[in-house]
């Protein structure tokens, strides 16, 4: 369980990492939280001959608000997304999914960045980013260049990003006035990967859905979000009997892999019990519910 | 592979050291500063034995590489007891029964110590929150909660403490 040797870089600004990048090519790996990096490289499925480290970047780890976008940077600790005030209110759904994920010693290293250049098709952040269609700014020696979430998930742990590309920020939209978010997730231990996640933002006007966002992980090999499907359901009543149908919907919809571990029944029911949940936490959330 | 000179800052101690940079912090700690209080178990970030501190945040030393961690304050369960006097999480943990063969015991207190200053009256979810990131196949946990709880209570009522 030690990893193999590699040479360590330790660039000072952005411009030096990403001329690392692209001299070492295929032979360069990026850590910066090393939460998910380093235990492969320990269990030695991953040997990268040089490891360059972005942690003496904090450019890379500002969070502000921009115009209708909160703006994170790629080196934004998870734990810094659930204490900044300007995420818990412009953007909440993005500090409850980061509560959970891992551990809180996990929390404390693990990067935004990471998470999404990782692309577990189970993780909270790649799914919050593809629920609210977050940009994704990515950087390189040739230049840079945005990528909606939405075309930055290839497949299973499988991203847009070159080889000599890096994720430096992402914008997501800020919460509509009013707008209620619930992320809710099932996962076998506190703090393993989830086996559904689901991501809902909702708003309401007199008492029907105005607004409706849901996303869910785990039941495909990258997040989906479900706007045609939310879509369907704009100007109904905001109440438990539609939510019941919205939650069946989803159950139809989703395309779970069957496999022998866990059924693609048990993760239908899982992702119908989840919706249920969240849009009933969303709605509980959101104000503007005018009698 | 070559061997990179770092000077890596233990408990207020600087360590000169010459090592590989596949160095896990939680080995350079153990052979090569010496301090094996810090336990290793899983070595992929699962079991949280190998927990310290890194300037002050708890950190899973098997997922950091020692290089990582020059211009940076590591901080070890050895740096806990301050003159042979245990600190409140630690007189808690013996108190309540809180550890049986101790092995996790390490990780769990530098998670706490941690904890406690950013939460100092925390609910029993939050600290099995916390708690969920370090395994223990002894006590069940329900002690190492009591613990908790009861360091907790104490460090308030003795506002004096300051963890380390």
């Amino acid at each position: 369980m030690k990893p193999a040797g590699f040479s360590y870089h330790r660039p000072k600004t952005l411009g030096e990492a990403l001329e690392l990048l692209s001299a070492h090519g295929d032979n360069a790996k990026i850590i910066a939280g090393g939460q998910s990096l380093v235990p492969v490289m320990n269990m030695r499925l991953a040997a990268p001959a040089q490891l360059v480290d972005l942690n003496d970047l904090p450019g890379l780890a500002g969070i502000g608000a921009k115009g209708a976008f909160v703006e994170v940077g790629a080196l934004a600790r998870h734990y810094q997304l659930v204490e900044s005030e300007v995420v818990r209110s412009l953007c909440p759904l993005l500090a409850q999914a980061a509560e959970t994920i891992g551990h809180y010693a996990i929390r404390q290293r693990g990067t935004l960045g990471g998470s999404l250049a990782h692309a577990d098709p189970t993780a909270q952040l790649p799914l919050v980013t593809v629920t609210l269609n977050a940009e994704i700014d990515i950087a390189s020696t040739r230049g840079q260049r945005t990528l909606s979430a939405a075309d930055f998930f290839l497949s299973v742990m499988t991203t847009a990003l070159a080889q000599d590309e890096v994720v430096v920020a992402i914008r997501v939209p800020v919460a509509a006035p009013g707008e209620g978010a619930a992320f809710e997730i099932f996962s076998r231990r506190h703090g393993d990967f989830a086996i559904v996640a689901i991501a809902a933002t909702m708003t309401v006007e007199k008492a029907r859905i105005a607004g409706l966002r849901i996303g869910i992980g785990g039941v495909g090999p990258i997040p989906v979000a479900y706007a045609d499907l939310c879509r369907r359901f704009i100007g109904q009543p905001a109440d438990a009997s539609r939510f019941k149908q919205l939650a069946q919907a989803i159950r139809d919809a989703v395309e779970p892999e069957d496999n022998p571990r866990i059924p693609a029944e048990y993760r239908r029911e899982l992702a119908q019990i989840l919706t249920e949940r969240a849009l009933t936490r969303a709605l509980d959330t959101a104000q503007g519910n005018a009698p | 592979m070559n061997k990179v000179a770092l000077t890596l800052r233990v408990n207020g101690v600087s360590h000169d050291l010459l090592i590989e940079p596949r160095k896990l912090l939680s080995d350079a700690v153990r052979e090569d500063c010496r301090l094996t209080g810090t336990h290793v178990g899983c070595e992929h970030g699962v079991c949280g034995a190998c927990t310290v501190l890194v300037d002050g945040r708890p950190v899973r030393a098997c997922l950091c590489f020692a290089v990582q961690m020059a211009g940076h304050e590591i901080t070890t369960i050895e740096a806990v007891a301050q003159d042979g006097q245990l600190s409140p999480v630690q007189q808690a943990l013996h108190e309540e029964h809180g550890l049986q063969c101790g092995f996790c015991t390490p990780g769990i207190v530098m998670t706490f110590e941690a904890f406690l200053k950013e939460n100092p009256n925390p609910s029993e979810e939050q600290i099995r929150d916390a708690l969920s990131g370090n395994l223990c196949r002894c006590t069940g946990y329900h002690n190492i909660v009591a613990a908790i709880k009861k360091a907790a209570t104490q460090m308030q009522e003795s506002a004096g403490y300051v963890a380390p």
